[in-house]
């Protein structure tokens, strides 16, 4: 089977013997949501475990970068129990807030301040949010920039940045907050090539280190070289998930098999 | 059209003088150009209206203060700027208002209907423009609101007042608002005047943020809240910051507006500055120079507005992180 974009074998091979817990951080239940009366999520049921690595993918529309944003309530959902590191996702804005602290999130446009410096980017939230100190914030700020490999950066502003870089500070300026949960929105769908592999790096790094990580992206070399498990989507429900190996050679439904072999043949 | 009018202005205009003989031609008509005596010798009612006299050094005592301030929070150098910005929000405000109505701390008590000139123009539009924003903000945010009651009295409140012309608030709340209270109760004119200006000017505030929120990508806001950033944290931090700078412009044309509606407190009896020049024109003794008059009003008015107009696109500058 042939590679996309970036080819496993262009990444770094981290070990996938990271340990994955039992402790289950993320429980969906028979989740629904309908945007009116369109019906764009039915029956989602997910049990994510610490530390566990999970790549969705489907093709556009089906409702996956809705189901992802339903784990931080940037989307409600109508039906259904959704439960984060054991507090319910309902409509009580204290819960919203606690979950929103432990789970941080990475968008297709980064989503970076404008008017910010990197540097404050990164500590608004830890000083903020956590009641960081201001020296301990810049300093864990510092920290992760250098991480992402861009510490020059910090006096600079988003738009001085290219898109590579961007993202790379909308990664670090999630960990600022120490979540114990990284959502990903399809990070590198607005990158050129060259930028690809500069985040996605900073992703594998991520979990090697026992990130619990749900990515939703088109970047299948990440998934086959990181993911415990690989879900498909499509017009609202899971269709199939499996480990990556299984995933990609031996696809069960049609579906699945349609669209592994439209995203691979390019 | 230049040439023409600067010699009514310069050129051909009478400057030294007491009373108007050197502003009459020969046949004992107003010279065809400014009587800039006429200007000088008025220069006190129009700068102050009719307030006396011996205690306009209450007034230029804040005038002082307010340009130390002012000074202080324009030029780079000068330190500690968050308290000068802070001096001018809260003690000022108290410290003019004492000053100015006096009737305690041993200073005399001066009525406001004496209160006139520019010294008026300015106590009523700088109150305005200064209450108007945060109320403006307040009711775009409320605007905006998911909550049917909220937002259905930020709707009424905005349609309402900016709705009605602002010399019918004016003449309203002067007429009007008498009648609805009880007998004996009597708010001060400018008072009300001030509230009139105030509420009318923050409807129009009201949706010129709301043109700059609306223009906030929806990003922005859920790059906040997956922060964990509250309500209000994030507006103050993040939208806020960003809808504001937007619309600096929108802003500062509305204030400028105000500016210069603040005339219309003629109608109520208030004299404002343009108001005391038509009253210095009509004075037997200086018949006849209102062109005078309106053109010095037009520079002074101008100079403010052209002020505003300058340090806005100084703060424009300023705050441009886009590249």
């Amino acid at each position: 089977m042939s590679e996309t974009n970036v080819g496993a074998d262009d990444l770094h091979h981290p070990t996938k013997t990271m340990s994955v817990s039992d402790e289950v951080v993320i429980e969906i239940n028979s989740m629904h949501k309908w945007y009116g009366s369109f019906h764009v999520l039915k029956d989602i049921n997910l049990k994510v475990s610490h530390g566990e690595r999970i790549v969705v993918c489907g093709p556009s529309g089906s409702g996956k970068s809705t189901a992802i944003r339903c784990i931080n309530r940037l989307e409600e959902h109508q039906k259904g129990q959704i439960i984060v590191n054991g507090i319910e996702l309902t409509n009580d804005l204290k819960k919203i807030d606690e979950i929103r602290r432990e789970v941080g999130m990475c968008f297709q446009h980064f989503n970076l301040f404008p008017h910010l410096s990197i540097l404050e980017n990164l500590v608004l939230a830890p000083m903020w949010v956590r009641n960081m100190p201001r020296n301990e914030a810049e300093e864990t700020a510092m920290k992760y920039l250098e991480r992402v490999k861009i510490p020059e950066q910090a006096a600079k502003y988003p738009g001085q940045l290219s898109g590579g870089q961007q993202q790379r500070v909308a990664i670090a300026r999630s960990l600022c907050m120490n979540p114990k949960i990284m959502l990903f929105d399809e990070p590198t769908s607005a990158l050129d090539p060259e930028m690809i592999k500069e985040v996605l790096d900073v992703m594998i790094e991520l979990a090697e280190e026992g990130m619990t990580m749900i990515c939703v992206t088109h970047e299948m070399g990440f998934a086959k070289t990181v993911a415990n498990r690989v879900i498909f989507m499509d017009e609202g429900e899971i269709i199939e998930e499996n480990e990556p190996n299984q995933f990609f050679d031996n696809p069960q439904h049609e579906r699945t098999q349609l669209f592994l072999s439209q995203i691979l043949a390019h | 059209m230049i040439p023409p009018m600067l010699d009514w202005l310069i050129f051909d205009a009478a400057w030294v003088g007491d009373d108007n003989s050197v502003c009459k031609n020969e046949t004992g008509g107003p010279i065809a150009a400014a009587c800039w005596p006429f200007i000088k010798a008025w220069i006190t009612p129009f700068m102050f209206g009719r307030y006396p006299e011996s205690e306009l050094w209450r007034i230029k005592i804040t005038y002082g203060l307010f340009g130390i301030a002012l000074l202080a929070l324009l030029i780079p150098q000068i330190p500690f700027k968050k308290w000068f910005a802070l001096f001018l929000l809260l003690p000022f405000p108290i410290i003019c208002f004492y000053m100015y109505v006096g009737g305690s701390f041993g200073l005399m008590y001066v009525e406001t209907n004496l209160w006139g000139g520019l010294f008026l123009t300015l106590v009523i539009a700088i109150t305005g423009i200064v209450a108007s924003l945060p109320i403006g903000i307040i009711l775009a945010l409320g605007r905006r609101s998911n909550m049917p009651v909220v937002k259905a009295i930020c709707v009424a409140f905005i349609e309402l007042w900016r709705g009605v012309p602002l010399i019918s608030i004016l003449f309203m709340s002067s007429v009007m608002f008498p009648l609805f209270m009880p007998e004996g109760v009597n708010f001060d004119k400018l008072l009300r005047a001030l509230v009139g200006v105030t509420l009318f000017s923050s409807a129009y505030m009201a949706e010129v943020v709301r043109g700059g929120l609306q223009a906030i990508p929806k990003g922005q806001y859920e790059g906040a809240q997956a922060l964990g950033l509250n309500f209000g944290k994030m507006m103050y931090f993040i939208v806020m910051p960003q809808a504001l700078k937007l619309v600096i412009p929108g802003i500062v044309n509305t204030f400028i507006g105000l500016f210069k509606d603040t005339t219309l407190v003629v109608v109520i009896g208030l004299l404002d500055f343009l108001a005391m020049i038509q009253a210095g024109s009509s004075n037997p003794k200086w018949l006849g120079y209102l062109t005078t008059g309106f053109a010095f009003a037009a520079l002074v008015y101008w100079c403010f507005c052209f002020g505003m107009s300058q340090y806005s696109q100084h703060l424009e500058r300023k705050l441009h992180t886009g590249h």
